[in-house]
Order: C-alpha cells, then structure tokens, then sequence
C-alpha cells in the first residue's frame, strides 16, 4: 500500500518536474539564445567601431567614444534594461518588442566593453604593419581592412570570451521585460507555481533553480568551447606565445 | 604641373627639393634637395641619428615633411590635391625590421598589394607574386608564414612584395641592420642584382662594399643635411670634406667590406 503511494507521488513529481523543466529547452533557451546573439551582434559592430575611432579617429570624436564608455559602462545592467523597456514606452511612447529592447540595452553596454578589447588588440598590432600597407599604397581603411583587423580580431578572442561569459548572464536581467519569457523567467514563474502546489511542490523549488542555473553553465561552458576551437582554427605561426617557462 | 622647377628631364624619376622635418624641437632634417635618375642607384650613408630614414620616410609621405617638396616624374606628390596612395604604389618601401604582414604567408604578403591596390584579378596576382618570390629564390617558402621565415628571408619577402608592384624606385631603409651577419649577403645579393638589373633605388646602408660594388652615387648625410654626394671612387680615394672620410674609414674598420665584388 505504501509502495503504490510511493509510486504515486513519485509519478506526480516527476510531472511536476517535466512541467517546470520542459519549457526552459522549448521556449527559454530559444529567447536567451535569441537575446545573446543579437546583443553580441550589436556590441561586436558598435564596439569595434569605436575602438577603431578611438586609435584612429580626430580628437572630438574620440572624446564621444570615451565619454560612451564611461556612461554605459557605469549603468548596471538592470537599470539600462529599465530604461530601455518602461522608460522610452513610458517617456516617448516607444514600444520596443521585448527582445528587442533586451538586446538593445545589453549590446550598447556591451559594445562599451568589447570597444576596450578591440582597442586594446588593435594597439598591441606593431605599427609597422600600418606602415607598410601604407607604403604599398592602401588607403587607411583598406589597411585596418585587410592588415590590422584579422590581427587583432585573433588577439581579441581570448579577452572577449570572458565578455561573452559575461553577457550570457546578464541576459537574466532581462526576465523583468513583461511578457519575456527567457530563462531566468521561467525558473520564477515556475518558483511562484511550484510554492503553490504544498508538499511535494516546494521541494522541487530547489532542484529546478539549478536546472535554470546549469542552462546557464551550459550556455557559457559551450561558448566558450566554440570560441577555443575558433581560436585553434584561426592560429597561424607567430601569435602563439613563445618560449614556454618549462619550470 | 610643368612650370618652373617641376619641370624634369624624361630621364629623372625623382626630385627632392629643400626637405625640412621637425619631431618636437628637433629638426631631424634641415634642407635635403637630390635627384635621382632612371636606373641610378644611390646609397645614403651617415652617422645615426642624422636623417637618413626620415628623408625616406619624407620622400613617400609616411612622415610629412615640414617644408620642401617631391617630385615622382612630374608629379609633385607633396602637393596636397595629389593622391598619396597612388603615388606610394609607384615607390617601393623596404623597411629595415621587414614588416611583412604577419597573418599572411609570404605568397599573400606579396600579392595582397596587387589585389587590393593594382585591383589586379586574384589568380593573375598569384602567378605574380609566384614569379617574385622565385626572384628573390624563395619559391618554394611561398606558404610560409612570416614567422617562419629567417630575418634574410623575410628581407627578400618584402623586397619581392616591393617588385610586385612595378614600382618606379625603391626605397631602402637599413635593410640589412637588423639581420644577423651570415644573413646580410643574401639579402645585399638580391639587391646588387636588382641595381645591376636598372632598377632605380635609394638605399641607406652601412654596407660599404655594396655601395662600393653597385652605387652611382654615395651620399654623406650628417646633421639633416648632405654633407658630400659623389661616386664611390671620389668618396672613397679623395674626399674633399675631412668628415666624410673620417666616417668611411670608422665604418670600414667596424663593418668591414661584407659583400659586392
């Protein structure tokens, strides 16, 4: 008699589980996905111009791309979100789609960060292959075109996966868009449901939050792995440290 | 543009007249004016620090001089309407540390100017830069990267990525200073073939004996000014400036006569 009981509520836990985790592979790994890439998008386009500006650009205008940084990299996360989803709806009646607004206000904070990278790549280029595209008789931007990116973008892998690491993380924040079901809103919604059903329910709240948190894991162990393979693929002879300490 | 001092004589490829280049307080050149003649070579020569690189560096734009002007055949490339990136195309540059594009291997380097500058049909630049590479005698490193090449090789790299482009003189900035003695003649080779082959170059070196063996003319630059210009034979048996020969027989006694028959 008890065995059956066991049974039953075994059966009814496991559903319990299935309803809670099931969504986060159908509709919340999608939307995280969705938000990350195009904030990254974003941020890899914005941040490489302004680093390109920055290293290369006229005086004013570099003075903007610092002053950017300085503002979006001082806003947190949330707070830009905020500003994004229910300030401009509420200020200028903009009604940006959720991942939209999402993305917009992670890529612009993240494009303040990638810029450093990508400033940082750029610079560390020795100077001389600047001037012997110029010498060949490239123009400035077929230089940074053809000579300096592909250097730098191989430079920058490294740094710039820990902004993706990042980033992945911060799309959490997102989950305070009404009406965004990504990741870290569905590890809620299910919170709230699951303290609702006594007994069983409750003790599921746990295990279900590091699901929500392994997503997560995946997501940035994952990338990261993909980014080290891009980084084994792009190697070539000369950008590989040199002279290995055996000791 | 042919009024005045602009105009040339068909045979002068490059004029350079009355350079003058500030870096802060420092004037590093202090009114340098030469010619240079179809298929002449001339080797600059002089204490370090006294302007030899910057004049290169003047004469293609890389450093823009402070006054004075330069002339590709007719063209006055330091006028401001003039595009620079044409006329750089036309005037080879090969740097003392080489600067070959580190990301690409040697076939690329030496093709990339001709695809991106010359707009040249990638397939076409290829058999080019195939052809260059086999000049300087390094066909078969054409898939070699810049890195695993030696610093003699790397030099002829960017000597041939220079020729690739037809150019109608080359510059030579130290080419051989940051190469290890037993590496210096393979690199003076090419070059005493090139001059000996019409090419029209300006080289500073501190290599006698390739100034000995190829130069039309030695120039003797001390203090961002020329300070003598003459044949080997006049620089050497009988300067008239004291300077000068005190100069040639210190750089001898260090560098001894590496190459050049």
């Amino acid at each position: 008699m008890d065995c059956v009981r066991c049974k039953g509520v075994a059966i009814s836990a496991a559903k319990l589980l299935w309803q809670s985790v099931g969504p986060l592979f159908t509709r919340g790994l999608p939307v995280t996905l969705e938000i990350t890439v195009l904030l990254l998008l974003l941020g890899l386009a914005l941040g490489t111009a302004l680093a390109l500006v920055q290293v290369y650009g006229r005086r004013p205008l570099r003075y903007v791309c610092v002053a950017y940084e300085q503002v979006f990299r001082g806003i947190p996360p949330l707070v830009t979100i905020l500003i994004f989803w229910n300030g401009l709806s509420q200020s200028f009646h903009i009604f940006l789609p959720g991942v939209v607004a999402a993305a917009l206000a992670l890529g612009l904070r993240s494009a303040a960060y990638q810029s450093q990278i990508f400033r940082g790549a750029i610079q560390a280029v020795p100077p001389g292959q600047m001037m012997a595209a110029r010498a060949l008789g490239m123009g400035k931007l077929q230089a940074i075109r053809h000579v300096i990116l592909p250097q730098a973008f191989r430079l920058a892998i490294p740094p710039w996966s820990n902004e993706y690491s990042g980033v992945v993380k911060d799309t959490a924040f997102a989950c305070v868009i009404g009406g965004l079901i990504e990741l870290t809103r569905l590890g809620m919604t299910s919170l709230t449901r699951l303290s609702m059903t006594h007994g069983i329910g409750s003790q599921l709240i746990l295990p279900v939050l590091i699901i929500v948190g392994l997503f997560y894991l995946a997501l940035t162990y994952g990338g990261n792995a993909l980014l080290a393979l891009l980084e084994r693929r792009l190697r070539i002879p000369g950008f590989e440290m040199k002279g290995k300490v055996e000791r | 543009m042919a009024t005045g001092t602009g105009t040339s004589q068909s045979d002068v490829i490059l004029r350079v007249e009355d350079l003058h280049k500030k870096y802060g307080k420092d004037e590093v050149l202090k009114g340098v004016s030469l010619e240079l003649r179809r298929g002449e070579t001339k080797v600059v020569i002089g204490p370090s620090g006294t302007g030899k690189s910057t004049l290169l560096r003047c004469i293609n734009q890389l450093s823009v001089p402070d006054k004075g002007r330069v002339w590709l055949e007719d063209v006055e490339i330091t006028h401001a309407r003039t595009n620079i990136n044409h006329a750089r195309a036309q005037i080879g540059f090969v740097f003392q540390d080489f600067n070959l594009f580190a990301h690409l291997p040697a076939l690329d380097n030496v093709a990339l100017g001709l695809v991106k500058v010359k707009k040249m049909p990638k397939k076409e630049a290829v058999v080019r830069a195939r052809e260059e590479l086999a000049r300087v005698g390094l066909a078969e490193k054409a898939d070699s990267y810049p890195a695993e090449l030696s610093g003699g090789q790397k030099q002829r790299v960017s000597i041939a990525r220079a020729l690739a482009m037809d150019p109608k003189l080359i510059l030579f900035d130290e080419p051989t200073s940051a190469l290890d003695p037993e590496l210096i003649g393979e690199v003076l080779e090419v070059m005493i073939q090139l001059a000996r082959g019409g090419m029209t170059m300006i080289v500073v070196s501190h290599e006698m004996g390739f100034a000995r063996a190829v130069a039309d003319r030695i120039i003797f630059m001390e203090g961002g000014v020329i300070l003598e210009e003459g044949t080997p034979a006049e620089l050497f048996t009988c300067p008239r400036c004291e300077r000068t020969g005190q100069f040639l027989r210190k750089i001898t006694e260090l560098y001894g006569e590496t190459s050049g028959r």
